[in-house]
């Protein structure tokens, strides 16, 4: 018999056993034999979009910091086709990492009132709660005049 | 006559195969018969070679584990009749190197259980003749949940960054120092937080979710590691900003 990498030996008693294991190799595209796992690549992968967004917010901050002629090249730029496309797509990224960590949050975060459990329902609406309340505000900062 | 249902079972025998192979079975069909019932069908009357692990029938010993048309699942909990007119496919547990037919090496898990302390750490021993440690129904509750842990590697199965990083520490691991964590009568916390607060321990864990999932004993190990990394986040925190005796 040939002997391999991975072979061991085993005892039981005065016997001794000579393990040949097989070990199945991981397909490239295993993430695609299970929705969660699909779903887990893409959350992995929007770390790329949220990088994008904070790039994009900083010129965008930096364009309105300069005024004038820098943020109207600005707009221009952020007009062009193939950034809004890129937007749109890093926007539904950013949603998808943002909805899966707000579901997240009642599985690291156990809080107990009055000896109760507090419900994982209520801690994630409390997150989404959060959520609203903060961009609500944003949003009144951004568009009054 | 009694209907049958097939199994078609992989089969890897390292004597005369280099990889599995799959071999099917046309076994009795009755309504309270498991897939496991069907393999020692198998196993009684039609071929004695076929190796497989199983002990207790009734999902507590954790042996039993076999992808079952592709999921993680205890062959003693899966019944024939719920996959309709077959063919079942019985498959050793996804993840492990396989031994022979559906026997899989989990000796790496045995290897990594006793690193974490599943057991009560103390600091002060307190003498036989003291009597137990004494525990409130609300403080077992705190833990009981990871305590049903059974070991049967289901959770490894499910979950694809053991599959593809054989270091990580795993699920049914750290759920079972979350266990011993969270027993009021423990105090084995800081030491057991040294050994997993590294890449191959919590921080592992991308929380796919899939070993939760998969236990057939509702322990949520996807649950107990998340929790771990808000404690060993908070430790982090505190050990930074508050003196030795105020952590």
């Amino acid at each position: 018999m040939t002997t391999g990498p991975g072979d061991f030996t085993e005892r039981a008693g005065d016997q001794a056993y000579h393990v040949r294991p097989y070990r199945p190799p991981v397909n490239l595209l295993w993430w695609l034999r299970r929705r969660t796992y699909l779903f887990f690549v893409l959350r992995e992968l929007s770390c790329l979009a949220v990088a994008w967004a904070v790039l994009f917010l900083m010129l965008l901050v930096r364009a309105v910091s300069e005024g004038g002629d820098v943020y109207a090249h600005f707009v221009t730029w952020a007009r062009m086709p193939w950034i809004v496309v890129l937007n749109v797509v890093a926007f539904a990224f950013l949603m998808l990492h943002a909805i899966t960590w707000f579901n997240l949050t009642p599985a690291a975060t156990v809080v107990r009132l009055r000896g109760q459990r507090v419900p994982p329902a209520v801690i994630a609406g409390s997150a989404y709660a959060g959520w609203v309340v903060v961009s609500a505000l944003v949003a009144w900062i951004v568009l009054r005049q | 006559m009694t209907d049958t249902i097939a199994l078609q079972v992989t089969r890897y025998r390292p004597d005369r195969e280099t990889e599995p192979t799959v071999e099917e079975f046309a076994v009795p069909l009755h309504n309270d018969w498991a897939v496991l019932d069907g393999l020692n069908h198998i196993k009684d009357n039609m071929d004695g070679t076929l190796s497989y692990r199983w002990s207790c029938r009734m999902g507590i010993c954790g042996s039993c584990g076999m992808m079952v048309n592709g999921e993680p699942k205890l062959t003693c909990a899966s019944f024939l009749t719920d996959y309709g007119r077959g063919p079942v496919r019985v498959e050793p547990l996804a993840g492990f190197p396989v031994i022979r037919d559906l026997v899989v090496d989990i000796s790496d898990f045995l290897r990594k259980l006793p690193k974490v302390k599943p057991w009560i750490v103390r600091e002060d021993e307190e003498p036989v003749g003291a009597g137990e440690y004494l525990q409130t129904p609300a403080q077992m509750d705190a833990y009981r949940q990871f305590s049903m842990c059974i070991n049967c590697m289901l959770c490894y199965s499910a979950c694809p960054v053991y599959a593809l990083d054989p270091d990580f520490v795993g699920p049914a691991a750290i759920a079972l120092a979350q266990r011993y964590n969270l027993d009021s009568r423990d105090q084995g916390a800081e030491v057991r937080l040294d050994l997993l607060i590294h890449p191959e321990g919590i921080w592992g864990c991308t929380f796919v979710g899939e070993c939760t999932r998969a236990c057939p004993k509702g322990v949520d190990p996807a649950g107990a590691i998340q929790r771990y990394k808000l404690t060993a986040a908070l430790h982090s925190v505190k050990s930074l900003l508050l003196p030795r005796g105020a952590r």
